[in-house]
């Protein structure tokens, strides 16, 4: 890693913008129980959507673990995210079932319709992207889970309409369950 | 009258909500309540939604795919007006539906059947009767050898003899031991632990609590993946109903036999599935597996002694130990006894989760149970055992499924997944797909996991973008058996599984790929060339509309022309297309 990359990570593990009290009922739940870190990182990503680079120097100081240990195992699961994520994250399940019933098609769809990457936020901050290997219901396929609400037996059409309709009650104020 | 509606994932997602609601609506309307109990999934996934009314004959009537328009005229008709609608019935509990009445149901037994968030429901099929029976009359040798006897094996992917691990576990010295439930069902394409998790929770906890006293356990820990939130959330009330009522936790029926039960979440990973690397997971850290031995038998879960069951394995435990292992052992072949159950899904008909005594064979599986190829195209294979299996093709169907078999034909049992592929699926593509998860989700602790499934997905990339070369099948060959070779775990030992499966049976796909520059499924979409039909082409304009790239050209009731320099590929055109005027080469 060159010196600038390096200063720019470590100002990220600094960052004061993140409120870190968030993290104290966590600690207090945790301390004292070896073999939690999954768990302080799942629900400190529930409190704050990803992982603040700051909060994993927290847990590090906090549980006694080098931050390089922290930091490692957050990359290590496909769970865990280190940049911020839209108000609905969709999961594309990308297993064997969807795979063969056109899953790219509507994955295509998707990101032609919001204008983004698997990985990405649109710009409004509404809609997060991710790829995940299977969802488990593949008698369903093509499948996605919006928000923990799975969708199924999709093709590019109706994802579009599905996203529609959630923009649409985004900017009426309702969010009606599709 | 009872009223049950499927309420897994798979039938919420079909639509269930909306009909409970309706039927809740119904009810108010009419001032008439009926018992509504919710269950897990039957296994009739592409009937979901479905409705079950029960009459007071315990008869039982199936309607299927409901909305909540024909939930109204079911209220109205059957509930308040007693006339089935035979229109909309599918099965009845007296002429049940092929599917169904092909199936022997030990693992599922209650799915679909009980309601999963009431012990209760579970409780009066004999719930936790097992367990009564063994921690009040059978000493922990003794339970060994009725699972010993019954013949089971690990339905995790390995087939492991249970009774082996069970007994390993009981001879390891310590006053602290773990069962651990390995509920991380990470191949895609399988989805029959969830269903268990999510049907009949209470039948994996009875199966660990049984596994902790043959052990010597008081304590189960449960690795289920953040995937499955629905699954949690019932696995977390069924422990605290369990709790109440004294049937786990301290002193467990006044016996003196204590067995505790904790959840933890899983944070996405494949490699979790193996042993060790879930026991890493378990503790906070990074799920890596390390060398065996000592195996977890011995030093497992914070070094203590460990025994590891997937959730399918443990389900079968309460009925094993109920109704005896000989009981169990009368279904199957000679070497994989009992039942196993296989998620159909892919281009089947009837999709779903089906439960079979081992030795039935493939075709019995998918024709008789899983109604065929759906649209009536021709089968070309099946896959099993997901990234770490292979393909089975056509010749082959007549294979019982059992373990040995299985692995004969260069698949395995795996976990039981069926991903049925018609005439549309591209071998050469089904390959690259499961190196790219293998890839993917290797650890990277072993370099020939890591580096090998690299360059063996590179080199398929190539062919399915038409840049193979003479020699590319043979390279895949030899770095397959070093990847084999020089991975610690199943994952890199299995991985190079599916490229060996296709190359042994569907060579000539590959050849077609690679010398013709062709894809005989029509799927890889570089060697596709895509063009307009004079004969059959009208000049709508509709393709040279759609076209992303304005790569259609054509006046209006003139023939339209597409100019491959700038073809992307999309298919956009064949698709819209409505007089079948564009041709896929």
């Amino acid at each position: 890693m060159c010196n600038s990359c390096e200063k720019q990570l470590e100002t990220k593990f600094a960052d004061g913008n993140v409120d870190l009290t968030l993290l104290e009922p966590i600690f207090a739940e945790y301390t004292g129980k070896p073999g939690s870190i999954i768990s302080i990182l799942q629900k400190t990503q529930e409190i704050y959507g990803y992982l603040p680079l700051s909060a994993l120097q927290a847990i590090a100081d906090k549980t006694g673990n080098k931050r390089a240990k922290i930091y490692g195992i957050a990359t290590f699961y496909s769970q865990f995210r280190l940049s911020p994520v839209g108000k609905y994250v969709i999961l594309q399940c990308h297993g064997t079932a969807c795979h063969v019933l056109g899953a790219e098609k509507v994955g295509s769809a998707i990101c032609d319709e919001l204008g983004i990457s698997p990985g990405e936020t649109t710009t409004d901050g509404l809609f997060t992207l991710e790829d995940v290997a299977c969802l488990g219901c593949c008698s369903l396929a093509p499948v996605i889970m919006i928000n923990g609400e799975t969708y199924g037996k999709l093709t590019p059409d109706s994802v579009r309409k599905i996203l529609q309709n959630i923009a649409e009650a985004e900017k009426g104020g309702v969010v009606c369950e599709a | 009258m009872k009223l049950r509606v499927g309420f897994g994932s798979c039938g919420i997602a079909a639509g269930g909500r909306k009909v409970v609601e309706k039927l809740e609506a119904e009810m108010k309307n009419h001032g008439q309540q009926v018992e509504l109990i919710l269950t897990g999934c039957i296994g009739m996934c592409f009937y979901e939604p479905i409705v079950d009314v029960i009459d007071n004959n315990d008869k039982v009537y199936t309607y299927a795919n409901v909305t909540p328009e024909k939930a109204e005229e079911i209220f109205n008709t059957h509930i308040l007006g007693g006339k089935p609608l035979e229109q909309y019935i599918v099965s009845t509990s007296d002429k049940p539906y092929p599917i169904l009445s092909k199936q022997v149901r030990i693992a599922l037994k209650n799915c679909g059947i009980i309601n999963p968030e009431n012990l209760d429901d579970y409780l009066a099929k004999d719930g936790y009767k097992a367990l009564a029976k063994v921690i009040k009359e059978m000493t922990p040798e003794g339970v060994i050898e009725e699972v010993k006897v019954s013949g089971l094996r690990g339905r995790g992917g390995a087939g492991f003899p249970t009774w082996f691990k069970w007994n390993a576990a009981n001879k390891s010295k310590g006053d602290i031991k773990y069962v651990v439930c390995n509920a991380d069902e990470g191949d895609p394409g399988a989805f029959m632990d969830r269903s268990v998790l999510e049907g009949d929770p209470h039948a994996l906890l009875e199966g660990m609590a049984i596994c902790g006293y043959a052990i010597g356990a008081r304590e189960g820990h449960i690795y289920c993946r953040a995937e499955y939130p629905l699954a949690i959330k019932r696995l977390e009330i069924a422990i605290s109903e369990a709790k109440k009522k004294n049937l786990l936790g301290d002193n467990i029926m006044g016996t003196g036999f204590s067995f505790d039960m904790h959840i933890k979440k899983g944070a996405g990973a494949f490699v979790c599935g193996e042993e060790t690397a879930l026991i890493a997971s378990l503790e906070g850290e990074r799920g890596m597996p390390r060398l065996k031995p000592p195996f977890p038998a011995q030093s497992g879960f914070w070094a203590k002694p460990t025994n590891i069951n997937n959730v399918e394995t443990f389900a079968n435990v309460p009925w094993i130990l109920f109704n005896g292992g000989k009981a169990y052992a009368a279904y199957g072949t000679e070497k994989s006894k009992g039942t196993k159950v296989f998620a159909l899904a892919g281009k089947i008909k009837n999709g779903g989760l089906v439960e079979v005594p081992m030795g039935m064979k493939l075709r019995e599986v998918i024709y008789d149970i899983g109604g065929g190829i759906a649209n009536d195209k021709d089968f070309k294979a099946v896959q099993m055992g997901g990234p770490s299996g292979g393909c089975i093709p056509k010749e082959l169907l007549d294979t019982p499924v059992d373990y040995d078999s299985i692995t004969k034909t260069g698949a395995i049992m795996g976990s039981g997944g069926m991903i049925v592929m018609d005439e549309d699926t591209c071998m050469v593509d089904m390959a690259r797909f499961f190196l790219d998860f293998t890839c993917k989700e290797s650890c990277g602790k072993c370099i020939y996991c890591r580096i090998g499934t690299k360059r063996m997905l590179e080199i398929l990339e190539r062919i399915t973008a038409g840049q193979g070369r003479e020699g590319d099948i043979e390279k895949l060959q030899e770095l397959a058996v070093s990847v084999k070779d020089g991975s610690l775990c199943g994952l890199g030992q299995t991985a190079p599984n599916p490229v060996l499966t296709t190359i042994r049976y569907f060579r000539h796909e590959y050849e077609a790929h690679i010398r013709d520059k062709k894809c005989p499924a029509k799927i890889c979409k570089p060697l596709l060339t895509y063009t307009i039909n004079a004969d059959a082409c009208k000049g709508c304009t509709l393709c040279a509309k759609k076209c992303a790239v304005q790569a259609i050209t054509g006046k209006p009731k003139q023939l339209h022309v597409i100019d491959q320099a700038l073809c992307t590929k999309c298919g956009n055109c064949a698709t819209v297309c409505r007089f079948n005027a564009v041709g896929i080469e």
